[in-house]
């Protein structure tokens, strides 16, 4: 406001000289016409509502046949000592028109965008359920889970068939023909009884096909689906995952076995997990021992439970492998990927990881 | 093996404050077991005592008869107007005037929330009970109540130590190389070195016998079968009192142990079997014709055991037989013609050593297990016999009266092997110091003679000990006994390695893309039948049908090992629908298993068995792998209902053949591979025309579709199920592969849309792969994007619009290249389907 009602009175004081001019020819650049067209724009401008108006308005007052315009093809008329004057007056007149019209449109632009973001505007909580995503088993995860572990320190992940020999299976292990576990009661066994052939009943026999390919050091875990002869129910399962892991070196104790425990549970079931061993029988390590879980995160509060089974490999087992017994020693462990779930997961029954109902696999997504 | 805490002590001198559960836990850190920990009679409150029974009133005006007792209990629990006279009511018969019974006193609680009051019945007040062993929670017996030997204690004193009320059992599971913890004189041995005190053995004291009279002659026994039985023992009893009651210490026991009381001869054989771990079988010598002699059975030759089972024979059984034939099955189970009974006076019992592993085939044979033979399975002490067939005898003449004739026996040679053990392989092997002296001291609690060096130790372990036969064996003793607690953690360092391999890498995201993808995994159980191959309407000949048959499957539905995965995802989404979820995307991951070329599906018999001694040779592992089926990973999906769901956003699109493509695209896409798709070949359970094959290096592995509409109809799938299938480990073959990266052209694109008309059998790849082609270097991709049939372009037509996008490396393209593309493209795809520009 104050510099258009500077440029008024500057407009005023100067048009008095200019009063010698034809008065017909030059009237649209009196200081009195060109402060009213001015005033008139200004006036024309504020009032414009929307950006639509506005353009009549720019039109109108700031367009080719507006007058501040016809005005300004006047001053080519004027003698050229009152040249520079009207034209100072009439630019200085134009400016304000502008600046009044960028104002405005500034306003009205902003003014427009908040009334059309909001009619815009959307339920962003519509649920957007189009294709729902999937997910991978638990036992599939948590077995990646366990690989990702061991293979942080260097293991590897050895895998071999879940149709195998009985060699790999039970001989070569150590377990004689006439042990309980080699009896229908317990093993799925292919074609007849005597075919040398069964569904493996743990993974330890890719540790045997391990030490037959490989040379020591052997740092591996063999995680895989198992088979006994069980029937299905909250408890057990005919077909389950194992997790086994095994180590050939020199000079390995129960001390490594016990340090790579603690880790693992650790891993799995944090800071505060620890293992005890409790001495037992298997027929494949010598010293053999029962591998107790503290479990931090048990419902009900922290507890001691049975994880699995573990030991030093029985030399008899390395010889069956053609390791050389006085220059090696080695351990392994194993456990059940369904129990390590279970606990871990609070999962209560064992056909819920069988069934394959999608709701019970969703829960997990796509890791875990 | 269920072992009263009371008799352990009897032969270890544990400190009076050690409970069932501080021994329990001191034998679990030696390595036993312990299941659980009972009390006897846990659930008796109140005052049960000892009551002589004065007089009985028969009460016959009942429909069953009644007695009306007078029973002595006592001043102090009697009525004070009485003088410890109580009248009771009681239906059992089977004792008499001046029997000592067991009264529960008004205010007693028996197990089950019984409680005892005074209480009016059939027109008496009763005023307690005289129980049964079942009222009192000791056992199943209730044929009648419990009569306690006379003058075995004073009226009216606690009669709860007597039944053995309040001791404690630890109920332990024993592990098949522990064979002497199936006796209170293991576990005793235990418990003692636990505690540091000392042991008594019940075993390998001989109990004097009275010397068998002058000229009398013990049965004659022998062995026809040395390696089977290398010790036979026969003692031989006669004028024995067969009426005589079991003494209630002995039943007691007996009970508590997890075994009824039968007659007295069967109970001790049975107690001194519980405390020394020897098995005993007691024979009716008056049956018995001609010497005894374990044998080889003779094949076809038929047995009746005791449980009335009449088994028929092969030459892999051994027999105990006289000249009759078999009366025994060796190890297992005594035969009826010889079995002991309310009349038998006289006695020839049995105490032999049978080889364990004989003892486990007979019991496999047969499925039949027993007291005997769990114990024989797992190695019984090679020496005991005639010490528990002693105590037993003594028992016997001791409690049955009788005169003992003398014992006849038959041994083989014997030789106990010393093990070579380093000193100092215990603290190596263990991960911590063990002083060579505390190796020695464990050993030989264990009952081992230690002799040797200072570095090598000559250990021979204890008869009772057969499972221990290496040195890692003795090892485990030793820190067992110092205690797995004290092994130190220590993570070893593993080498360097490699992380996952490739295909185990490339399977973790195929997993993943599927998921991504909106499928959910599922992992099914690898069994199938043929029905479920015939849902799916595969044809009599295909060769999926040939499946891997097993010897013992679940169910003889499923008796095969799947070939596909399809019947385990069918499975699935049927349960899936059945249990209200109808728009699915199911996948699975799995192993699939395929006969080998005329590979048999049962396998064939005798097949190699290399020994285990070493190494088996290249040849012998190669025979053992030749045994084995082809088995190979796939991945399959499955899928029904919508695809996407109808919202908010518009309606729904339902899963189609189309989904499924897609589906192993994605998967082959995880892992850079490319997978063609082609139509061609569409067995069942594929709809024939809408069904691709999936080709990998122009290898067909797998294909993808809509399922045909029988197959979804006969497998219970809604219809137009779409499913897929492949070879996994097709997909991940390669062997180290790394992916090329590309030259990306900055030079302006040019985009040519071309409309084919072509005939409407003429597929889409075909003509998309003419035009490349034909347009030569600078295409950089052809794109479908629309499809056309209709009048515009005429019956058994379609017009397929593609996107050609040409890029040259170097420079803008001309309109005069352009063109030649454009050109060289059209023509292509006419010279090879036909195809007319539209």
């Amino acid at each position: 406001m104050t510099a258009r009602l500077s440029n008024a009175h500057r407009l005023s004081r100067m048009s008095a000289p200019n009063s010698s001019f034809d008065p017909k020819e030059v009237s649209a650049l009196s200081a009195e016409s060109i402060s009213n067209a001015v005033e008139a724009a200004v006036a024309a401008i504020a009032s414009a509502c929307d950006l639509e108006e506005l353009k009549a308005v720019r039109l109108a007052h700031a367009g080719d046949r507006s007058p501040l315009a016809l005005a300004n093809r006047e001053i080519g008329a004027l003698p050229p000592a009152a040249k520079a004057e009207a034209g100072k007056r009439v630019g200085e007149a134009r400016g304000a028109v502008k600046t009044a019209l960028d104002g405005r449109t500034v306003e009205l632009e902003i003014a427009r965008d908040q009334r059309v973001l909001l009619e815009e505007a959307v339920d962003v909580t519509l649920s957007y359920d189009r294709r729902p995503v999937g997910a991978r088993h638990p036992l599939t995860t948590i077995q990646e889970r366990i690989a990702d572990v061991f293979t942080a320190m260097g293991w590897e992940v050895a895998e071999g068939p879940e149709v195998e020999t009985e060699w790999f299976t039970f001989d070569a292990l150590n377990i004689p023909p006439d042990h309980p576990a080699r009896t229908m009661q317990d093993t799925f066994f292919v074609g007849t009884e005597n075919s040398g052939v069964v569904l493996r009943t743990h993974t330890s026999p890719v540790q045997i096909r391990t030490m037959l390919d490989r040379t020591p050091p052997i740092y591996v875990i063999c995680p895989g689906r198992v088979f006994r002869t069980d029937e299905l129910d909250a408890t057990h399962t005919p077909v389950f995952h194992q997790v086994e892991g095994l180590v050939v070196d020199e000079g390995i104790t129960m001390a490594h076995l016990k340090g790579t425990l603690d880790h693992f549970a650790t891993a799995m079931f944090g800071p505060e997990a620890r293992t005890r061993l409790r001495p037992s029988y298997f027929p494949f390590t010598e010293p053999s021992a029962e591998l107790d879980l503290w479990f931090p995160g048990a419902k009900g509060g922290p507890r001691w439970i049975e994880w699995g089974g573990c030991g030093m490999v029985n030399p008899r087992v390395l010889r069956a492998c053609g390791i050389d017994t006085e220059r090696y020693s080695g351990f392994a462990f194993g456990m059940g990927i369904e129990r390590t779930l279970m606990f871990r997961h609070d999962v209560t029954d064992m056909r819920d990881m069988v069934e394959g109902d999608v709701r019970f696999t969703s829960a997990f997504g796509v890791d875990l | 093996m269920r072992a009263p805490v009371s008799w352990v002590r009897e032969y270890a001198d544990l400190p009076a404050d050690v409970d069932g559960e501080s021994l329990a836990a001191a034998l679990v850190r030696a390595g036993l077991e312990v299941e659980s920990v009972e009390v006897m009679g846990a659930e008796v409150t109140g005052p049960v005592v000892v009551g002589f029974v004065r007089s009985i009133e028969e009460l016959t005006e009942f429909k069953k008869p009644i007695r009306w007792c007078q029973v002595e209990v006592g001043a102090e629990h009697g009525h004070p107007d009485t003088l410890g006279l109580r009248g009771i009511i009681c239906g059992a018969r089977n004792f008499v005037e001046g029997d000592l019974v067991a009264i529960a006193l008004p205010g007693t609680v028996l197990p089950g929330d019984f409680r005892i009051a005074s209480r009016e019945t059939y027109g008496h007040v009763s005023d307690g009970m005289i129980c049964s062993a079942r009222e009192l929670g000791l056992g199943d017996e209730h044929d009648g109540i419990i009569v306690l030997p006379p003058n075995s204690a004073a009226v009216g004193s606690d009669a709860k130590p007597l039944l053995g009320i309040g001791d404690e059992v630890l109920d332990i599971a024993v592990t098949p190389d522990r064979g002497y913890a199936l006796s209170i004189r293991g576990i005793a041995r235990e418990a003692a070195t636990a505690f540091g005190v000392t042991f008594r053995d019940p075993g390998l004291e001989l109990v004097e016998l009275p010397a068998p009279e002058a000229g009398s002659e013990p049965h004659p026994c022998g062995s026809d079968d040395l390696d089977a039985c290398d010790l036979f023992t026969l003692r031989t009893i006669v004028d024995f009192d067969p009426h005589a009651p079991t003494p209630l210490w002995m039943s007691s026991r007996l009970v508590a142990a997890g075994m009824r009381s039968v007659s007295l001869a069967v109970d001790i054989t049975n107690y001194v079997m519980l405390e020394t771990g020897q098995p005993l079988h007691a024979f009716d010598l008056g049956k018995l014709r001609g010497p005894v002699r374990p044998r080889p059975a003779v094949a076809g030759e038929i047995l009746e055991t005791l449980d009335h089972v009449a088994r028929t024979l092969s030459t892999d059984d051994l027999v105990i037989s006289d000249d009759t034939g078999a009366i025994g099955l060796a190890g297992v189970m005594g035969g009826l013609t010889s079995e002991i009974d309310d009349e038998s006076t006289a006695i020839a019992l049995e105490a032999a050593h049978f080889e364990s592993t004989k003892i486990a085939r007979v019991c496999r044979r047969h499925k039949s297990s027993s007291e005997a033979s769990r114990r024989y399975e797992r190695g019984v002490d090679r020496v005991l016999a005639p010490y528990a067939s002693a105590r037993a005898t003594a028992l016997l003449l001791q409690l049955g009266g009788g005169r003992y004739l003398g014992m006849t026996a038959v041994e083989a040679a014997h030789e106990s092997v010393a093990i070579a053990l380093p000193v100092d392989l215990p603290g190596r092997t263990g991960g911590l110091p063990v002083a060579s002296e505390t190796v020695v001291a464990h050993l030989r609690s264990v009952g081992c003679v230690v002799d040797g060096s200072t570095d090598l130790l000559a250990v021979t372990p204890p008869t009772w000990r057969p499972d221990l036969t290496d040195p890692a064996d003795l090892v485990e003793e030793v820190l067992r006994l110092i205690g797995y607690d004290a092994i130190p953690s220590e993570l070893p360092v593993a080498p360097a390695g490699f992380g996952l391999t490739d295909a185990q890498r490339d399977r973790t995201r195929v997993g993943r893309a599927l998921a991504g993808a909106g499928f959910t995994e599922v992992l099914s159980y690898p069994f199938v039948g043929q029905a479920e191959l015939d849902a799916l309407g595969l044809p009599s000949d295909d060769v999926r049908r040939e499946l891997l048959l097993l010897a013992n499957p679940l169910s003889d539905e499923q008796p095969g090992m799947r070939s596909t995965l399809l019947p385990g995802l069918v499975a699935a989404a049927r349960r899936n629908v059945g249990r209200g979820s109808n728009d699915l995307a199911l996948f699975e991951i799995g192993a699939v298993i395929a006969l080998k070329p005329g590979q048999l599906p049962r396998g064939i018999e005798d097949p190699p068995r290399p020994p285990v001694t070493g190494r088996p040779s290249e040849a012998d592992l190669k025979a053992l792998v030749s045994l084995l089926p082809d088995e190979s990973r796939h991945v399959a999906v499955l899928l029904c209902g919508n695809r996407d769901r109808q919202g908010w956003w518009g309606s729904a699109t339902a899963a189609s053949w189309a989904d499924a493509i897609e589906a192993m695209q994605s998967a082959a896409r995880a892992v850079n591979r490319v997978l063609e798709v082609r139509a061609g070949s569409a067995p069942m359970p594929w709809h024939p025309g809408r069904c691709a094959e999936l080709v990998l290096d122009g290898v067909v592995v797998g294909h993808a579709g809509e399922l045909h509409p029988r197959a979804c109809e006969s497998a219970g799938l809604p219809p137009r199920s779409a499913a897929a299938e492949i070879d996994l480990d097709a997909l991940l073959a390669e062997a180290f592969r790394v992916v090329p990266a590309p030259a990306v052209g900055t030079q302006p694109l040019a985009k040519e849309d071309l409309a084919l008309v072509v005939d409407a059998v003429v597929s889409a790849s075909e003509v998309a792969q003419a035009l490349r082609d034909g347009a030569g270097d600078l295409v950089e991709s052809v794109r479908l994007f629309d499809v056309y049939e209709g009048p515009q372009v005429g019956e058994g037509k379609r017009s397929l619009a593609f996107t050609l996008r040409l890029r040259a490396p170097d420079r803008t393209l001309s309109a005069e290249e352009l063109a030649a593309a454009r050109e060289g493209a059209v023509s292509e795809a006419a010279r090879r389907v036909g195809a007319v520009l539209r």
